[in-house]
């Protein structure tokens, strides 16, 4: 049997605690966003030529909101646990009859769903500074939902792993940013010497902005097929860390 | 009567090491308040965190209600209801919020009625709105037992309810513990003051280094392990002890005025005949009777020296 009533207050609250800090969960990204693309699309854009029949204005759409999504997803869960680990209150999930399976999927499913929402707003904000295209509409809801709950879960693990303020924020910033700025967001793989496109191919977001640009303008480093392959090889690792982190209760039971 | 919760060997060895419960074993009784008695560091808060899903244990079992607490959890848990040591707490949330939180989390339909009186009951109703952030120890400590309470447990845990609590708060605790053990909730409380859990418990369980010493009806308690004196004051003062009495182990005060008598209630009542019988004979002349019992805390303090 599966305690829907936690599974919806847990995901209640998270949603809830977005809500009363409204303004900053959506004003910040848009307004990182459209700095993006003032500065890169607009200014720096208008002198670059453009990559493969794309402008480079739109070039960058996906990669944008791709970094948007990565931040927000991490960003999101791994708060959402650390915080009531922080304050102690973490003892009322532990002592409650829900299974781990319920708890995750409450507080990423949470986290995704905000960062999906994200996601589109930033899409919107785009269609004001270039003439957007979709090519493919399903499989770009399929790479923003399945990053969503990827990075959602990621940034679960990492709230499980921290056990201060500085190892929260550590991983993002010293990982996951240099990760996306590195991972073709602003640039096609091709435009790189032969040595650092191989070196990149190590970098899994090359992946995730790959596949998701294709699904807008056909464009792509690696076949969508890997892409999405790397993606939920990802999501599998990602799942079974936590679910060996339930199973031993590391960072969360004594 | 089957225990609502039967803990048997249960040991736990923390990460450090730390060896903080030796084999344990304890039955508890449904509907009864136990208080677990013991100093700092004996390992009440580990015992209670392992019945509640909070610790795992090293070693041992425990079983709520029929049901082993890790493999029908689900069974146990929604059964418990705790009330932690520490102010643990959200920041930004309601008060309304967290315990319609706490609630649902225990697999419960919201009962708004039901979750305004446990408010009500609790005084906090015009802290409905409050942000956790905003209220005192003593008003999170009331928030902490509405959220214990939220789902309508069956068994309660308290961790050291009344540390740091004003004497309003503790008489609103001891009147929500004694309603709620009349409509049949098993109630637990962990403290290291001997009057909280003579005033309010059944039985007494005592604990130190992370070992039980005893668990015991309170009234046997106080009645077997507790010490009477007997306190024999003459109408007209002695100089020495007259020598029939010597036998009697009596202490007498220096201005000769006074015979203390210490004798154990629950084996001696001819020796309290034959004293009367000799202070007669010896030409002694009452003028007044005292009896002293020993409280809770020196039959503690003797269980944890001695043992
Ligand atoms: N997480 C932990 N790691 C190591 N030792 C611990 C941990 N938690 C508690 N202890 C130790 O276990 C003993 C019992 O602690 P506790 O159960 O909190 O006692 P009490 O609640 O009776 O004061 C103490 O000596 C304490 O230092
Ligand atoms: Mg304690």
């Amino acid at each position: 049997m599966i305690n829907f009533q936690a599974i919806k207050v847990i995901f209640k609250y998270e949603m809830l605690r977005t809500w009363n800090t409204l303004f900053q969960s959506i004003a910040s990204p848009v307004l990182s966003t459209s700095l993006y693309f003032i500065v890169f699309g607009s200014a720096i854009g208008s002198r670059i030529p453009s990559i493969e029949g794309v402008s480079y204005g739109l070039f960058i759409v996906p990669g944008l909101i791709m970094l948007s999504l990565l931040t927000q997803s991490i960003a999101n869960a791994s708060f959402g646990i650390f915080f009531p680990k922080f304050t102690g209150s973490i003892y009322e999930v532990h002592s409650a009859p829900i299974s781990f399976f319920e708890i995750i999927t409450g507080y990423v499913g949470a986290a995704a769903t905000k960062s999906f929402i994200i996601g589109l707003i930033i899409l919107i904000t785009a269609t004001f500074f270039v003439e957007l295209r979709i090519a493919h509409p399903v499989w770009m809801l399929v790479f923003l939902v399945l990053t969503c709950i990827s990075f959602s879960l990621f940034g679960f693990i990492i709230g499980i792993w921290a056990n201060d303020f500085e190892k929260l924020q550590i991983i993002p910033l010293l990982i996951i940013t240099p990760l996306v700025f590195l991972g073709g967001s602003f640039y096609s793989i091709n435009m790189l010497p032969p040595f650092w496109q191989t070196v990149t191919l190590f970098n899994p977001v090359v992946y995730l902005v790959s596949g998701f640009r294709w699904s807008f303008f056909e464009v792509h480093d690696v076949s969508v097929g890997t892409s999405l392959a790397m993606i939920l090889i990802f999501l599998m690792i990602c799942l079974l860390t936590v679910g060996w982190m339930f199973k031993t209760g590391y960072r969360l039971k004594q | 009567m089957q225990s609502i919760i039967s803990i048997k060997n249960l040991s736990k060895k923390y990460a450090s090491g730390y060896q903080a419960l030796k084999k344990i074993n304890l039955n508890i009784d449904r509907g009864e308040i136990l208080a677990l008695l013991g100093p700092n560091g004996a390992g009440k808060t580990t015992l209670i965190s392992i019945v509640c899903g909070i610790v795992s244990s090293s070693a041992g079992a425990v079983m709520v209600n029929g049901f082993d607490n890790i493999s029908d959890y689900r069974k146990t848990r929604e059964l418990i209801g705790l009330v932690p040591q520490e102010l643990t707490l959200g920041a930004f949330d309601t008060v309304w919020n967290t315990i319609r939180f706490s609630r649902g989390l225990f697999g419960k339909k919201p009962n708004n009625p039901y979750l305004e009186r446990l408010l009500g009951d609790l005084s906090l109703l015009d802290k409905k709105n409050s942000e956790l952030r905003e209220l005192s120890g003593g008003m999170r400590r009331r928030v902490l037992i509405a959220k214990a309470l939220s789902h309508e447990p069956k068994i309660l845990f308290l961790d050291e309810p009344t540390a740091g609590v004003d004497v309003e708060l503790r008489k609103d605790m001891w009147n929500i513990v004694r309603r709620l053990r009349e409509s049949g909730v098993t109630i637990i409380l962990t403290t290291h003051y001997i009057e909280e859990a003579e005033e309010i418990a059944d039985r007494i369980a005592v604990i130190n280094n992370g070992k039980l010493l005893l668990v015991e009806d309170k009234v046997t308690l106080m009645h077997n392990l507790g010490k009477k004196q007997l306190a024999v004051e003459l109408r007209t003062p002695v100089t020495t002890l007259p020598q029939s009495l010597s036998t009697f182990a009596l202490k007498l005060s220096d201005d000769g005025s006074k015979l203390t008598y210490t004798y154990d209630s629950m084996s001696e009542s001819a020796g309290i005949n034959a004293l009367f019988q000799a202070i007669n004979q010896a030409g002694l002349e009452l003028k007044d009777l005292q009896v002293m019992q020993s409280s809770l805390e020196d039959i503690f303090v003797d269980l944890v020296r001695n043992k």
